[in-house]
């Protein structure tokens, strides 16, 4: 269930993910966790202080973390990789493509402080590309979390997956959208808001921006429908032609580049099945910069502000044709 | 050999550098103090007495490149770079502190003096080979110094690096490895062990001096030997203290990421005389 806005209770989707794996070490002795000296940003320190045997710090060392956690998965371990989004993805890639993906071995990889979410430490830190990495790498499964809650449902669905799965977490300390009874099912649409105008499909904090964006349409006269795409592989395809035959027009909102990402997957499903106006919000071809999260987000016009003008320009579209 | 008033001359100078480093981590609430304190020493004997550039010509193709492969140590390039003419200390205040700032929290080229963006851990060294590789095919006499944090050196791509250098024989690059025995998440021999370092580097075909990256009479005596070796590439090892010149954080694991509360700072300005931020 959705929590109403405005939002007061926030909680770092790195936080709850570090809880999560605790609850799973409990679950399963298969269970290993594995970092690359940056256990207390990931905060995969939480399982290392309660299961130390379990948890493998190797240094700073991304790509042989993964190729060790390939080893570890081929002799029945479930491991758990912790980077950044951009080192496990970029630094350790080719280990992820080739030994983890390729074998199809049941490896779980957190993206941590994905997108802008390391807001200050700059491009370097940041990951607005590596959606578009593993979703063109076949066998990854790929979930973006939207919030605490869903940052714990995530981690619990991806350690029941078999195979790889990649789970894109963040830094910040966002919103808590959803509350206890929030029911997440792996591969599938959420529907937050109903309605006939347009779809909105977002994912990751911009669910946030989204609900935001919603309320202002609202008081506007013009009803969105809501999905939260918390699974951008495999897509839920039944859910966005669904969005595009009743509501006519789509706008999809994500924390990442509008190459490879949430974006395009909609738009492939779209182009080949049933185009409609679509807008993909997303970053323009561009690196990230330091700054406050939600200034840079800002500048890359992620706010609510611009998923209003992008929602209304397609109205627009949509009314033409 | 320096004289006592030269050593007098770059403490006081360096400590002037510290302050500024933190003065700016203070004032931004963010910044990796810790890891720029232990370099300090390093990087303005450097620039104080063996880099050759012209800071009002920074693209001067015969200028000595200095590559922070530790980027995340950039408070203590930022306030070197100043303080040397690169650019004007007003923009101390701009540290992370503004969108589209040119101090960010890992440098970046669009910075008079930087000359690599750098912050993923692992290739600044290995961008200096490239440097010292087109400083040869060009003729040209300049040196390549890099800085790499010892942790640093747990990514396999240095090692590929290391075979590189002593391979084409680039005897006109130096890397100086801040040995600080800390990384973000303990010390780095508990965290993955690197040791023995000097006869790693040393058998992948490199000169090697182990030195007090605090002690610039060590520091004047290693840079003025380069190369150590006719024909090597030659490493520093410099043992530091990380979080150097704040009591509090020398040697603390939580200083690699931490900033002076208003308490701490208080305490900070009246011990090293810091004035407002
Ligand atoms: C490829 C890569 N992995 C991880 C990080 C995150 N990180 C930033 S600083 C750091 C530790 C560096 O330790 P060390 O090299 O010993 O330098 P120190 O800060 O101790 O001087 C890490 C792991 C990074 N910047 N790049």
């Amino acid at each position: 269930m959705l929590n109403k806005l405005p939002i007061t209770n926030k909680k770092a989707v790195r936080v709850a993910y570090g809880e999560t794996l605790v609850e799973l070490g409990g679950l399963d002795q298969n269970v290993v966790v594995l970092d690359a000296d940056v256990s207390s940003s990931t905060q995969s320190k939480l399982f290392a202080q309660k299961y130390p045997e379990r948890f493998i710090n190797v240094g700073i060392a991304e790509a042989n973390m993964m190729a060790v956690a390939a080893g570890l998965a081929a002799c029945g371990k479930i491991p758990f990789v912790n980077t950044f989004a951009v080192f496990c993805t970029l630094r350790a890639g080719d280990p992820l493509r080739s030994v983890v993906a390729y074998p199809e071995l049941n490896v779980k990889i957190a993206g941590g402080y994905s997108g802008v979410s390391d807001s200050y430490d700059g491009a370097t830190h940041q990951s607005v590309e590596d959606i578009a990495i593993v979703r063109s790498i076949p066998n990854i499964k790929v979930i973006v979390v939207a919030d605490a809650t869903e940052a714990r449902l995530a981690t619990m669905a991806a350690a029941k997956l078999k195979g790889p799965v990649y789970l894109r977490l963040s830094r910040a300390e966002v919103p808590i959208i959803f509350d206890a009874d929030y029911h997440f099912v792996f591969g599938k649409a959420h529907e937050l808001v109903p309605g006939d105008d347009l779809t909105i499909i977002a994912n990751g904090y911009m669910v946030y921006k989204a609900l935001e964006a919603v309320r202002i349409l609202n008081q506007k006269g013009i009803y969105p429908r809501l999905l939260n795409m918390h699974t951008v592989k495999p897509l839920d395809e039944e859910a966005v032609l669904k969005a595009a035959r009743e509501t006519g027009a789509i706008l999809t909102v994500e924390e990442h580049s509008i190459y490879g990402g949430l974006g395009s997957a909609v738009a492939e499903t779209l182009g080949q099945n049933y185009p409609v106006p679509m807008k993909i919000m997303g970053f323009n071809d561009r690196f990230g910069e330091t700054g406050g999260y939600d200034e840079v987000l800002a500048k890359m016009g992620l706010s609510a502000e611009e998923i209003v003008r992008n929602a209304e320009n397609l109205l627009t579209k949509k009314a033409k044709r | 050999m320096l004289t006592a008033e030269e050593v007098t001359r770059l403490q006081t100078e360096a400590a002037e550098v510290r302050k500024e480093a933190i003065k700016m981590a203070t004032r931004a609430g963010t910044g990796h103090l810790g890891p720029a304190l232990s370099i300090t020493d390093i990087l303005w004997i450097l620039y104080s007495r063996f880099l050759r550039y012209d800071p009002k010509n920074p693209a001067w193709p015969e200028r000595d490149r200095l590559i922070l492969s530790k980027g995340h140590s950039c408070l203590a390039l930022y306030a070197t770079l100043a303080k040397k003419g690169f650019f004007d200390e007003s923009l101390f205040q701009t540290y992370c502190n503004k969108l589209h700032t040119l101090l960010g929290g890992h440098p970046e080229r669009d910075l008079p003096g930087v000359e690599a963006n750098t912050g993923s851990l692992g290739h600044g060294f290995n961008i200096g080979i490239g440097m010292a590789l087109a400083g040869k095919a060009d003729h040209l006499d300049y040196k390549v110094y890099t800085i790499l944090g010892d942790g640093e050196n747990q990514e396999g791509t240095i090692w590929e690096g290391a075979m590189a250098a002593a391979h084409f024989k680039l005897d006109n690059l130096v890397a100086i490895v801040d040995r600080n025995n800390l990384q973000v998440s303990n010390y780095v021999d508990r965290v993955m062990n690197i040791e023995p370092l000097p006869e790693k580097w040393a058998s992948f075909g490199w000169g090697v001096k182990v030195v007090d990256g605090h002690d610039f009479h060590q520091l004047e005596e290693a840079f003025s030997s380069v190369p150590f070796v006719e024909g090597k590439p030659s490493v520093i090892i410099a043992k530091t203290i990380k979080g150097k010149g704040i009591p509090f954080a020398e040697n603390k694991v939580e200083w690699h990421h931490k900033v002076p509360s208003a308490q701490e700072y208080k305490e900070l300005d009246e011990m090293l005389g810091l004035g407002a931020l």
